[in-house]
């Protein structure tokens, strides 16, 4: 690479480097340094009012009700990131093992099972919630016809259901991601480590829990990375299945619900609160640092360099 | 003795990989089958009337009948959204493969103090959660006059979307050769004619992969123009769709060819173009 020499050229990449500079600076650094700052103010609507300390993060943490929503809201990321655990990651790495056996076939569902990642989340949101109609929808109808009427039920209308039915949507959604990229893993995986393990033993399970799985390790680094802040972060699927509310009764209230409803207000009162929005939004913001660090690092620390 | 045993275990052998192939071949039909159906039972309702939803919801409709999708042409905005969609989805996509492009030539090209240091400024960006910016993202769009204007979610989604453009880009044009830049200098090319004439004809496969993907959450995006847009004229496809949606709520005909026609542009392109969008879409996650 030719060395910086004449001003001429400095100039040309200055010309090159600021205009992306300022946009990712302006919309990007500033906004997020900002939401730290406005934690600490109380806010009257749109307008900055007094230094408040951290009295914001007192009242979301520790003031009744938003003691109980933070809490509820949590529990609920909580039980969503381990059951998506479950159902995207571990059903993706199945299929991924399924899909590397270049099975006849096996372009039709790698293509097939990545459909649904490309469509956009209001519609996946609005597909599923007319399956899940209580008299019209095809899960219902299928139920029944199958002979298992009795398990017909409002999906999304009752407690108990409704947030496992909103993680089905998701799973359905997003599965083709972490499969691929499983997939991808399993590829890079040198033939001769293959021949020589089959040589060894004819295990399946062995196979997979000693020789595949360790050395996929850095596409689990990133998936369980990606999965826990896109856990943290969910939004469109419970707004739309859920509503702003959470119903029923907060049982699919999230996080990102939560912070919207606190900073805009909801249909029902206009009541926004940018303060409160805001320590909310800091909150998770470094509670999702920390724990996806922890995860990175953690997990780094058993790939195995090829 | 020696030639049963080896028979005994080749038999063994080929059932157990008969029997597992097969069971992982039967998983993936009934996992592909669980991926279309919603898929066909969409396109399928979006031909039928209501009652005909009601009565057969997995029955092969008439597809010449297409009162549905009339109703939606003549008598909602579906079009004013889809064209809106396409004019910020563009916008974006030009900034961000111009805006890319220039940051990843400057840093890739050029040895200049400080280019690590910018280069880890992009990456920052990589990593953050903006969602949770929201409410002074709300706050500066207001200040720019920009708010319930479509300039608002294409800056959003620019500056989104460089992170990984440069990501990308910076690592692609690194390892491009330098003979024929070298050879241009001699000749007396000035930079920008390197830039534009020798070296951007060659960064080609690496725009098609960061404009993939960049497009599918830019075109898919829903909370943005929840917070910026409230003109029913200026929204978005999936904004646009939330607001369809109540309208129509007992209508399931219009419904399913609504989102019928909000699935089908991006559906069609990826069965076009399923190799690029894959490798885009997981980029970012496949070292």
């Amino acid at each position: 690479m030719p060395q910086l020499r004449m001003t001429g050229r400095g100039l040309w990449i200055t010309a090159l480097i600021v205009p992306p500079l300022a946009f990712v600076a302006l919309f990007i650094v500033y906004p997020i340094v900002s939401a730290f700052a406005y934690a600490f103010f109380d806010w009257q609507g749109l307008k900055r009012g007094a230094f408040v300390g951290l009295e914001n993060f007192h009242t979301v943490l520790f003031v009744e009700p938003y003691r109980s929503w933070t809490i509820n809201a949590f529990k609920n990321n909580v039980i969503v990131f381990f059951a998506l655990m479950v159902l995207q990651n571990g059903l993706g790495f199945i299929l991924a093992y399924a899909l590397w056996r270049e099975l006849p076939g096996a372009r039709f569902h790698r293509i097939a099972v990545f459909l649904p990642v490309v469509l956009s989340t209001i519609i996946v949101a609005y597909l599923f919630k007319l399956f899940y109609h209580p008299l019209f929808g095809v899960v219902n109808i299928t139920l029944k016809g199958i002979g298992l009427g009795w398990l017909a039920q409002p999906w999304l209308g009752q407690s108990g259901t409704a947030l496992g039915s909103i993680i089905v949507a998701q799973a359905w959604h997003m599965v083709g991601f972490p499969t691929l990229v499983f997939l991808a893993g399993m590829q890079r995986i040198p033939s001769e480590i293959l021949d020589a393990v089959r040589m060894e033993t004819e295990s399946e399970w062995v196979k997979i829990t000693k020789i595949v799985w360790p050395l996929v390790a850095p596409s689990a680094t990133i998936v369980f990375t990606l999965l826990f802040v896109g856990a943290f972060n969910w939004f469109e699927l419970p707004y739309i299945m859920g509503g702003l509310d959470g119903s029923p009764f907060g049982s699919t209230d999230v996080l990102g619900l939560y912070f919207y409803r606190t900073a805009f207000g909801n249909v029902s009162s206009g009541q926004q609160d940018f303060g409160l929005g805001s320590a909310l939004a800091v909150i998770i913001f470094i509670f999702i640092a920390i724990v996806a660090g922890v995860i990175t690092t953690r997990l780094r620390a058993r790939e195995i360099q090829l | 003795m020696s030639a049963a045993a080896t028979n005994y275990y080749d038999r063994k052998g080929l059932f157990a990989t008969l029997g597992r192939d097969g069971m992982l071949q039967i998983i993936l039909i009934a996992n592909t089958i669980l991926m279309l159906a919603p898929i066909v039972i969409m396109v399928f309702s979006a031909f039928k009337t209501t009652p005909e939803i009601f009565k057969s919801p997995f029955g092969i409709p008439d597809f010449t009948q297409v009162a549905n999708f009339v109703k939606i042409w003549s008598e909602t905005n579906f079009l004013r959204y889809l064209l809106n969609s396409f004019v910020v989805t563009g916008a974006s996509m030009v900034l961000i493969l111009t805006l890319g492009t220039m940051a990843a030539y400057a840093l890739g090209r050029y040895a200049f103090t400080g280019s690590n240091f910018i280069l880890m400024f992009f990456l920052a960006g990589l990593t953050l959660p903006l969602k949770l910016a929201i409410i002074p993202l709300f706050m500066l769009m207001r200040d720019l006059s920009i708010l319930n204007n479509q300039l608002s979610l294409i800056f959003v989604y620019t500056a989104m979307g460089l992170p990984t453009t440069v990501f990308i880009m910076t690592g692609f044009i690194r390892s491009l050769p330098n003979e024929l830049e070298d050879a241009a200098r001699m000749d007396g090319a000035s930079e920008a004619r390197i830039m534009w004439a020798i070296m951007l004809p060659l960064v080609r496969p690496a725009m098609v992969i960061a404009g993939i993907q960049n497009v599918v959450p830019i075109w898919n995006d829903f909370f943005f123009p929840l917070v910026f847009i409230q003109n029913d004229s200026l929204k978005t496809l999936p904004q646009g769709l939330t607001t369809f949606m109540g309208e129509y709520t007992t209508d399931w005909g219009v419904l399913f060819s609504g989102l019928t026609l909000s699935a089908a542009p991006i559906i069609l392109i990826y069965i076009v173009l399923s190799k690029q969008f894959i490798a885009g879409m997981t980029s970012g996650a496949v070292k």
